[in-house]
This record gives structure tokens, C-alpha cells and sequence, in this order.
């Protein structure tokens, strides 16, 4: 069983990096510019954003995903919460909730720069925050009608004030799934900010991805795609420790439930 | 493309969790409340675009933008655009499907296996997908194989986690008793793997199916690939504003047509999965 454990252990490790040693030798064997090698794209990678544009480029794209993940977190909560409790609320929403999260993102990009007048922050930030906002809303739409009236009720003979209801009651059980929403906003806050940038801007690792590719710089764009997939790779990973911080306190919980 | 929503269950439920429940049911208040809320939304577009508190150049009155659908929805040239664009997502949903479920069954089934992809599957799978058009655009070029690619390559993601995780999720003690009846391994996985697979492959079609159209719309626009996303590209370069609110309307009627189809499905895929668990423990 160890010796087992020690080759799954070995394959983990092993097949990324024979992958990576395959990528580059096909590259270096093909001689073609549009795959140049990994390590001259790694060269770039480092020529072009540590940190020549780190600062220009690398920064204002985190500043619109942050911005727009929060935007989206607070108005999917806070639309979230009431949607959740009320019957009547809900049937007044649900049309234009399942409308909206059903459009292609990408069909709203020229929409939102007519309406906005901008190419800039804010446009960028709005387009993030409105997709961004229906994992959220809807995650926690779930979570609040999920939540087990006889606690709700339980709390209404105590007379409990409703903003403690809240806070102390629903919030806290709904956090969990809040949270599982929250995840998916982020992954998609990093979508939406290549498609944003990529349609017009004229700064971001999108507007790097275009520019590069326009100007067939392709050592420059092949670094831009491996930028981007790591800022959703380690946002992803940044996110799960604050999850599993945050909601320390479920999973003892959980731990100490029988099943 | 997007995070699978089942995988990112905190409560650690299982990958079932999160499996969408009818938001209301029928009754003459679920009728009438969702009819008065559509309704007096488009009265307030109708309002704010006629008293120009937005321009009406900026926003066209929702009559405006209707009439401009009717008018579009009359000529040939819409349908074939929304032909192409139907084409382009079933063609990535069915390759994704029919690439995803028998890797991810082997990769689940194999630990070995499993393990040897978990890194490089853990670190491709949150990549957006649109950051290889320009590669696309290099290499396959504007047509339709790059928007198949694109729509296959999204929707292959969730699809694949959604059936490892089923495949990880069937019943031991069923394979075992199985095994132990003389059943052989093509026997096993179609009498019993597959069949405990299908709710969590039918989530993961659902999700993909979404991905998938989002991603073949996604390359019409941006590569100008012939669609619908080629024709909102049109109208906004030559300021056509009412058709690119059309085109937007028509779109947004396709996802939902495509979501409520798929979740249908699912929930139909569901409600025999809970009976036969109760079954077997």
C-alpha cells in the first residue's frame, strides 16, 4: 500500500513535468513562430511582467476583478437575504434572475460600453459585477430558504429583532453556500475581465493578450495566456484558504454531527 | 471556464448538493406576480428611454428593440446566424461529452490514473477559455473548427470533475457484490457505474451546456466567425444600437431556452437516483 501510495505520489509529480519537458521540445523541434519554445516564452514572461508591466498592466486587471467580485459578493448577499425569506419577492425576481443569468456574457460587452460611455474602470468593473453577481445571489437565495423554519420560527418567539434574526440566524447558516457562490463569482470575475479587456481597453493583461497577438509578438502573447491562467489558478487557490478559515468553525461542526 | 457550482460546495454535501429545485410552483399567484414583474420592467425601459432620462441614441426604447428582433427575426440571414450558432454549441457540448465521460469514468475509476492528471487538470481547469483565441486565430483560423474547439475545450472542464467525481461516489459494496456474482468489468461499469454516474454527469451536462454556448457565441464575436456573435460584431461597428439590443434579447432567449431544456433534464436524471440509493444501503 506504501509502495503504491510513493508511485501515485511520483506520477503526481512526474507526468506536469513531462508535459512541460514534452511542450518544450516540440516547440524546440517544430521551428514555428507560433509556438516559439517554453523557455523563450518563460524569458518574455519574465522580460514582460516581472514587473516591467506589472505595475501598468498586471495591477489594474487584479483592480477590476477585486472591484467587481465585491460588488457583486455585497448586492448578491444583500438582494440575496430578502429574495431568500419572501415567497412574493422571489416570484417577482425569478424572471428576470433566470433571464440574465441564462445571457452570454459576451452579448452584453458592446451593450455595456454604449450605455456607460467608458472603455475604462468603469465599465470594466460593471461588466464584472453584474455577471459576477448571480452565483452569489443565487447561492444565497438557496441557502436562506433552506434554512430550517423551526430555527426561524424558534427565534420569532423569543422575540428576536429581525436585523439579529438576520444577522445571528441567517447569515451564518446561509455562509457556507454564500461562500461556494463566492467561488464560482471569482473564477468568473477572472473570465470577464479578459473578455472586457480583449473587446477594448487600453490597459490589462486582456488589452497584453490583444496587443501582442496584433502585433505578432508571440512570445509576449504566449506569456499574457500563461499569466492569465495563473492569476485564476492562484486566486482559486487564495480563495479556498480563506474558505477554509472562514468556515473552520462548519467544518468542526459537521465533524462532531453524526451522519 | 466556470468552476463546476457542485465542486464548490463548501458544506461538503456531495456533489449533489446543489441540484436546482423549481424556484416556484404553480399557482394563480406564481403566474400572475412573475407576469406583472416582466411587464412592468418593460414598461420601465419603454419610460426611461422615451423621457430620454438615458438617450434614446445610448438606450432604444423596448418597442424600438423589439421591433427591430421582429424585423430581423422575418429575414433569412437571422436564422441562418442562429443556425450556425446553435451548430457551433451542440457540436462542442456533444465532442465534450463524448470526450469527458470516458476519461473522467477512467480517470476515476483508476486512483493511479486520476492522480498522475490531477495537477495539470487542477491548473488547466480555471483558465478562461478565451485566452486562446488568439491562438485559435493563429492556428485553426476564423471558422468553425476554432469556435467548436473553443465551446469544446470550456465545456469539457466541468464535465470531466462531474463524472471523476460520480465515478468516485458509486457504491463499493454494489461493485463488490457485483464482483462477487461473477459479473466482468464491461458488465460492471454499464450495470453499475454508468448508471450511478448519470445524475452527476447530467449536472455536468447541464453546466457544459451553458459553458459551451457562451463560448461558441464568444467566438463568433471576437473572431468573426459567421452567428449570432458576428451579428451583434455588425451592428455595434456600424452603431446599429436597436439591433444590437436584438441581437442581445435573442441571445439571452437561446441561454434560457438552452438552461431550462438542461435542467429539465437534470431533475429528471435526479429523481430516480435518490429511490435507487435508498435501495441499495
Amino acid at each position: 500500500m506504501t509502495r503504491r501510495r510513493a508511485l501515485g505520489l511520483a506520477l503526481e509529480i512526474l507526468v506536469p513535468v513531462l508535459i512541460l519537458i514534452a511542450w518544450q521540445l516540440w516547440t524546440a523541434h517544430a521551428h514555428t513562430f507560433k509556438f516559439p519554445r517554453l523557455s523563450t516564452i518563460l524569458v518574455d514572461f519574465r522580460h514582460e511582467y516581472l514587473f516591467a508591466k506589472f505595475g501598468s498592466d498586471v495591477i489594474p486587471s487584479l483592480e477590476r476583478i477585486f472591484a467587481g467580485f465585491g460588488i457583486a459578493t455585497v448586492a448578491g448577499v444583500a438582494l440575496g437575504v430578502p429574495l431568500g425569506m419572501s415567497t412574493t419577492l422571489r416570484r417577482f425576481a425569478i424572471p428576470h434572475v433566470e433571464y440574465w443569468r441564462a445571457m452570454p456574457p459576451p452579448a452584453l460587452l458592446p451593450i455595456s460600453i454604449i450605455l456607460l460611455h467608458s472603455i475604462q474602470n468603469r465599465q470594466k468593473i460593471a461588466f464584472i459585477a453584474f455577471f459576477c453577481l448571480f452565483p452569489v445571489l443565487l447561492n444565497t437565495m438557496d441557502a436562506v430558504r433552506a434554512i430550517d423554519p423551526t430555527l426561524i420560527d424558534t427565534a420569532r418567539s423569543y422575540r428576536v429583532p429581525w436585523h439579529q434574526r438576520i444577522l445571528r440566524l441567517v447569515l451564518p447558516s446561509a455562509l457556507p453556500q454564500i461562500i461556494a457562490g463566492m467561488r464560482n463569482s471569482l473564477a468568473l470575475a477572472v473570465i470577464m475581465m479578459v473578455l472586457s479587456e480583449y473587446w477594448s481597453s487600453s490597459s490589462g493583461v486582456g488589452y497584453q493578450l490583444l496587443i501582442s497577438k496584433n502585433t505578432f509578438q508571440f512570445g509576449p502573447m504566449w506569456a499574457a495566456i500563461i499569466l492569465i491562467g495563473l492569476l485564476g489558478y492562484l486566486l482559486n487557490v487564495l480563495f479556498v484558504l480563506f474558505e477554509h478559515r472562514v468556515l473552520a468553525w462548519h467544518r468542526g461542526w459537521r465533524a462532531a454531527t453524526p451522519q | 471556464m466556470l468552476a463546476p457550482e457542485q465542486l464548490a460546495d463548501a458544506t461538503g454535501s456531495g456533489a449533489l448538493a446543489a441540484a436546482p429545485a423549481p424556484r416556484f410552483r404553480v399557482s394563480p399567484a406564481g403566474v400572475l406576480i412573475p407576469t406583472v414583474s416582466v411587464a412592468a420592467s418593460l414598461g420601465l425601459w419603454e419610460l426611461i428611454s422615451r423621457t430620454n432620462t438615458i438617450s434614446q441614441h445610448d438606450l432604444p426604447a423596448m418597442s424600438t428593440s423589439f421591433s427591430a428582433l421582429w424585423t430581423l427575426v422575418q429575414t433569412g440571414a437571422f436564422w441562418t446566424a442562429f443556425a450556425r450558432t446553435v451548430r457551433g454549441w451542440a457540436l462542442g457540448l456533444a465532442i465534450a461529452t463524448a470526450l469527458a465521460v470516458p476519461i473522467g469514468i477512467v480517470l476515476g475509476s483508476f486512483d493511479l490514473a486520476g492522480r498522475a492528471f490531477r495537477v495539470p487538470i487542477e491548473f488547466l481547469r480555471p483558465i478562461p477559455s478565451a485566452v486562446l483565441i488568439p491562438v485559435l486565430f493563429l492556428t485553426l483560423g476564423t471558422n468553425l473548427k476554432s469556435e467548436v474547439f473553443l465551446a469544446t475545450f470550456g465545456a469539457f472542464w466541468p464535465l470531466l470533475v462531474q463524472t471523476m467525481y460520480g465515478v468516485r461516489d458509486v457504491d463499493p459494496l454494489a461493485l463488490d457484490t457485483g464482483r462477487s456474482f461473477g459479473l466482468s468489468a464491461l458488465e460492471r461499469l454499464t450495470r453499475i457505474t454508468l448508471p450511478s454516474c448519470v445524475p452527476y454527469i447530467a449536472t455536468g451536462v447541464r453546466i457544459s451546456s451553458t459553458v459551451s454556448l457562451i463560448l461558441a457565441f464568444t467566438a463568433e464575436l471576437f473572431m468573426g466567425i459567421p452567428g449570432l456573435g458576428q451579428k451583434v460584431n455588425f451592428a455595434s461597428s456600424f452603431g446599429q444600437t436597436d439591433q444590437v439590443f436584438a441581437y442581445a434579447i435573442a441571445v439571452g432567449f437561446l441561454g434560457l431556452a438552452i438552461h431550462l431544456l438542461f435542467s429539465a433534464l437534470e431533475r429528471r436524471a435526479l429523481r430516480w437516483h435518490p429511490s435507487q440509493r435508498r435501495g441499495t444501503s
